[in-house]
Parts: structure tokens; C-alpha cells; sequence
């Protein structure tokens, strides 16, 4: 009986019918809003068969638009991993004033529709632009060029690997750097030795979400693009296109690779959020078990969660 | 003693330099452009670029939408995260992992895929058409399309919530006479509450400024399915920045005034439940 789940008591629990029929409207409302989707891109990928499905693959400006998303992705996510530690540790090491107002600075992006963070650059660096004239005087293209395109995903992207990181750096406290230094440990080994693997997790789990929007970003970058066929075409804009075609076939073909680089995403998450949060979906059972309490964190969204849960058994008997 | 003086570990001149310094070119510098740029039409010129019927009609459905999305996540994401946090059933992981797809998968994709599903001859449009129900090209396929976006926000804030949510309380409710409804309703609702409310304000303000997922079901017809971020769009490509600057600065003021109401919102739930 002891490795068995201990039965919630009667009180504590619906009626069987209530269960099931609870558990039947979220299935059927997460199957009609998530998963027809995702199905119906690969459906509609291979509708014309497997040769029709490679043959819009590899087709030049297919190839170029993955190309150019790759290399997008290789410039913004680096970047932006530097960005978002340095925040973090300035963020959560630190106090000083004005860092709740840098913090809703850094969020900003999120807030902000992707149409409007890719016009701003337009009108900064456009033809009719703050520094436009400047920029085609002296023959640099920034608008309509890979320029504009890494600067406004850079600007859509910039809050995940910051985000995720602050909230956990500031829940596992300094003890350890603290001891590094006071072994007399460099600042930089410490980091690269203390710090550094502390976080590792939370910043793969960052860098893989950062990645997905840096790929997959098409407001910002449809407003910046210009779309010019083969070279200034992302991948979701190139997915647009096919589509506005009518080539429904070859569009979803394209898109089924943007729905792989989602599965895999997905995927990823779920190992490191198992890794880092020591979050799983049975935890509230084993809360019942071990009546422990979380560490309390500040953060609201789950991926802030950071406690793992303290099971202990010789508590289990309280639960009851 | 300073508060430089307290600081044990190194590297604080450097993190904030390099903080402070990208911020400033990345976001500030290009968002205050949006103030300055608009500042410069007369002010006339902006009321009337702002104040258009179809400018009117733009808000009027990104709002209505993005409110209805936000409340039908509202109500699903509930049921959603109760069901993955209190019930045990087959394939449990694979949904609780699916719930994410929404930040996952590419705006654009969702778009083509929600639209071929809900259009006339798609796989739940063909049920619907016969029922005399159009879903893709009408204000209806909006709201779709931002129900799938908002729907991770809702189930996300709610459900670590009910994870930590003592089991004793609602013993104590039991054990006090109150029925299972009655609990559910007094004891267990009004905890997940605030993280209700982020949750929806979260994906509202995310359906506000959605685009990609929106573009190819919503139909784009001005006065009637054409969302705020399309018309800048629209008015971008005709080179009428004056337009364009102007909407998209009121956009952006109801943006960061939806995330200053969500911070509060947050701050406020914390104090909740550092009381208890």
C-alpha cells in the first residue's frame, strides 16, 4: 500500500461522471484549438505525396529562405544569450534604483504588437527615416536587407533568455560564488565555474524559446523584409507567399519544417523544464504525500518556478 | 556604508553597462522615435489619422476580439489546468506538453493551419458550414485564431497555482459542511482568481498586437475583419507613415498600460499569498 498513491478522501474529490466529463471538454477543446492544427500542417504537407512535399523543399528559394532564417536565428540567439545573462545577473545580484523600471523595460517587447516593433525600425533606418538619408548617402541598407531583419528580431527576441534567467538566479541566492571568491577564485572563473553551470538549464530552456521566435518571428520581419524573393524571404515569409498563391501544398510543405522546429521545441522544454523546475505533471500528488511547501518565488508564470518539491515521507500520514 | 559597499560579488559595472547600453538602442531609442516621429504632425492631422472611421472600426475589433479570445481562455484554461494538475489519465504528459505549442510554433503557420481547418471545405468548417456558421474570413476566425494564441498564458499562470494549493483548506471546507460546489466556488476559485486574471490579461494583451496567426483567417475586410496591427501595415505599405505613427502610438499606449495593469495584477496575487 505504501508505494501506491494514497486515496484522496471522498470529500476532496468530484463524482466519477464530473471527472470525466470535465476531463472530456478540455481534451476536445485542447484537440480542436492545438492538435488539428499541428496534424493539418502535415496533412496538407503531404497531400500531394512525398515527392511533391520534397520537390517544395528543395526548390531554390525555399532553400534560401531556410537559409537565411538559420542564419537570422545564428546571429539573434547569441546576442541575445550575452544580453539576457548579463541582465539577469545585474538584475538578481544587485539592488539599485530604477531596476523594477529596467525590468518593465526589458518586458517591453512583449507588450509591444510586432508590427509596431518592426515600423519603429523604419522609421529610423527607412528612406524617409530619422538617420534614412544618411544611411543611403554613405550606401549601407539596413531596411529591406538582413540588417533590418536581425535588428527587429533581435528586438522581438530579446526578453526570453532574460527572463527565464532572472527568476532563478535570484531564487538560488550567492552562497556558492561568495565561497568561490572568498578562495580566491578570479570574478570570471567563478563565473564560468559557479555560475555558469548553475544556470545551464535555465539557459538552454531560455536559448531553445529564444530560437523558436527567431526562426519562427513574421509581424516584425514582414514589416522590415520587403520580401524580395530568394533574398530577403524568412521562412514564414516565404510560407506566406506560397500561400498567397494558391499553392496551399508547397506552403504547408515549408511550414511542416517550422512545425518540426516546434515539435522539437516542445520537446526540449519538456526535458528541461523536468531538468531545472522539478516541475512534473504529478506533482500535486506527491504535494499530498509530502504536504511540503515550495519555496515561494515572486514569479507568476510557471517557467518562474523554480523550487523543487521537498518530498517528505515521513510526513505522508499528515496528508490524510 | 554605501550600497557599493555591500556588494560582495564582482561584475555589477559591467552587467548593468551592457544592460543598460542594449536596452537603450534596442528598445528605447526605436520606441521613442514612435513619440518624437508622431509629435512632429500637427495635431490636427494626428486626431484625424487616429480618429477615422476605419481606425475606429480597427480598435473596435481588436478589442472585442482579443477580449473574447482572452475570456474563452479564461473559461477553458481553467478546466484545462484543473483537469492536468487534480485528474490522472492516459497521454497526460503529451498534453501538458502540447499546451505550449501556441509559443512554439511559428504565428504564421498557425495562421495557414487554423484556416485551412475553418474554412468551408476544411475538416471542422465543412460540420459548421451546415449549421450556417462561418468561421475563417469573419470576425469569428479571430477570435480562433486568438484563442489558440492566448490559450498557453491562461493555463500556465493558473496551474502552478492549484498545484501549490493546500489540500487542507478544502478539508476544512468539507469539514465545515460545505458541499463540493460550494468549496470549488468560496474556497478554491477565489485563490486561483488573481492568477486568473494575469493569465487573461496576459493573452489579451498578446491578442491585441497578434498579427501572424490573424492575417489569413480574419479575411481583411476594412470595417469589418481588419485588426489595428494589419491597418498600420496597410498603411505602412501605401507610405503614409504620418498614419501609420499615429495609430500605432495609441496602440502602444493601450499596450503598456495593459502591462503595468498585469505587473500590478501580479504584484498584488504575490502579496496574497505571502500572507497566507
Amino acid at each position: 500500500m505504501s508505494d501506491r498513491p494514497i486515496p484522496r478522501p471522498g470529500h476532496r474529490d468530484e463524482s466519477r461522471v464530473v471527472r470525466l466529463l470535465l476531463i472530456g471538454v478540455a481534451m476536445s477543446f485542447l484537440v480542436l484549438f492545438l492538435f488539428m492544427p499541428l496534424v493539418a500542417v502535415f496533412a496538407k504537407a503531404f497531400e500531394k505525396g512525398a515527392a511533391a512535399y520534397v520537390a517544395a523543399i528543395v526548390e531554390p528559394t525555399a532553400r534560401a529562405a531556410i537559409r537565411l532564417t538559420l542564419t537570422v536565428a545564428a546571429i539573434v540567439v547569441p546576442i541575445n544569450v550575452v544580453f539576457g545573462v548579463a541582465a539577469a545577473w545585474a538584475l538578481a545580484k544587485f539592488e539599485f534604483p530604477g531596476r523594477g523600471l529596467l525590468v518593465t523595460i526589458i518586458d517591453a517587447p512583449f507588450a509591444v504588437s510586432p508590427v509596431v516593433s518592426g515600423m519603429v525600425f523604419v522609421l529610423l533606418f527607412g528612406a524617409h527615416g530619422v538617420i534614412g538619408p544618411w544611411l543611403i548617402a554613405h550606401d549601407i541598407k539596413i531596411i529591406f536587407a538582413l540588417p533590418g531583419i536581425v535588428i527587429a528580431t533581435l528586438l522581438v527576441t530579446s526578453p526570453f533568455v532574460a527572463r527565464e534567467l532572472l527568476p532563478l538566479m535570484e531564487s538560488q541566492g550567492n552562497d556558492e560564488e561568495e565561497a568561490a571568491l572568498t578562495l580566491g577564485g578570479s570574478g570570471w572563473r567563478t563565473f564560468f565555474h559557479i555560475s555558469l553551470p548553475k544556470i545551464r538549464w535555465g539557459l538552454l530552456y531560455g536559448v531553445v524559446l529564444c530560437n523558436a521566435r527567431a526562426m519562427g518571428e513574421f509581424g516584425a520581419v514582414s514589416v522590415v523584409s520587403g520580401h524580395v524573393r530568394g533574398l530577403t524571404n524568412t521562412l514564414p515569409l516565404h510560407v506566406e507567399i506560397l500561400y498567397n498563391e494558391y499553392n496551399s501544398q508547397a506552403a504547408f510543405a515549408v511550414a511542416s519544417l517550422l512545425g518540426c522546429l516546434a515539435i522539437v521545441t516542445l520537446i526540449l522544454k519538456a526535458i528541461v523544464e523536468s531538468r531545472v523546475h522539478g516541475r512534473s505533471v504529478n506533482q500535486y500528488r506527491h504535494r499530498e504525500r509530502a504536504t511540503a511547501r515550495v519555496g515561494e518565488s515572486e514569479g507568476q508564470s510557471p517557467s518562474e518556478k523554480t523550487g523543487a518539491v521537498e518530498v517528505r515521507p515521513w510526513e505522508s500520514t499528515s496528508a490524510v | 556604508m554605501t550600497a557599493a559597499d555591500r556588494r560582495v560579488l564582482p561584475g555589477f559595472k559591467p552587467a548593468i553597462s551592457l544592460t543598460v547600453g542594449y536596452v537603450s538602442l534596442l528598445i528605447l531609442i526605436p520606441l521613442a522615435t514612435l513619440v518624437l516621429k508622431s509629435a512632429s504632425f500637427s495635431p490636427a492631422a494626428f486626431w484625424a489619422a487616429v480618429s477615422s472611421p476605419r481606425a475606429l472600426a480597427a480598435y473596435r475589433l481588436s478589442v472585442v476580439t482579443a477580449l473574447a479570445g482572452g475570456a474563452i481562455n479564461a473559461v477553458f484554461g481553467v478546466v484545462v489546468a484543473w483537469v492536468l494538475v487534480r485528474y490522472e489519465f492516459p497521454g497526460k504528459r503529451v498534453v501538458d506538453a502540447l499546451v505550449d505549442l501556441p509559443f512554439a510554433l511559428p504565428t504564421a503557420v498557425a495562421g495557414i493551419a487554423l484556416t485551412s481547418l475553418y474554412a468551408e471545405n476544411g475538416w471542422i468548417g465543412k460540420h459548421l458550414a451546415p449549421l450556417g456558421i462561418k468561421v475563417a474570413y469573419t470576425p469569428l476566425g479571430i477570435v480562433v485564431a486568438l484563442t489558440f494564441i492566448g490559450l498557453p498564458f491562461v493555463v500556465r499562470t493558473v496551474q502552478p497555482v492549484l498545484e501549490d494549493l493546500e489540500p487542507e483548506i478544502e478539508d476544512a471546507a468539507a469539514a465545515l459542511g460545505a458541499g463540493r460546489v460550494a468549496t470549488l466556488l468560496r474556497v478554491v476559485l477565489p485563490a486561483v482568481l488573481p492568477a486568473l486574471a494575469t493569465g487573461f490579461a496576459l493573452a489579451f494583451a498578446r491578442g491585441l498586437g497578434e498579427y501572424g496567426s490573424v492575417v489569413f483567417i480574419a479575411g481583411n475586410m476594412p470595417m469589418v475583419s481588419e485588426i489595428t496591427p494589419l491597418l498600420i501595415m496597410i498603411k505602412l505599405e501605401q507610405f503614409d507613415y504620418a498614419g501609420a505613427t499615429a495609430i500605432a502610438l495609441v496602440f502602444l499606449i493601450v499596450s503598456f498600460s495593459m502591462l503595468l495593469a498585469v505587473n500590478a495584477l501580479a504584484r498584488r496575487a504575490a502579496a496574497r499569498l505571502r500572507m497566507r
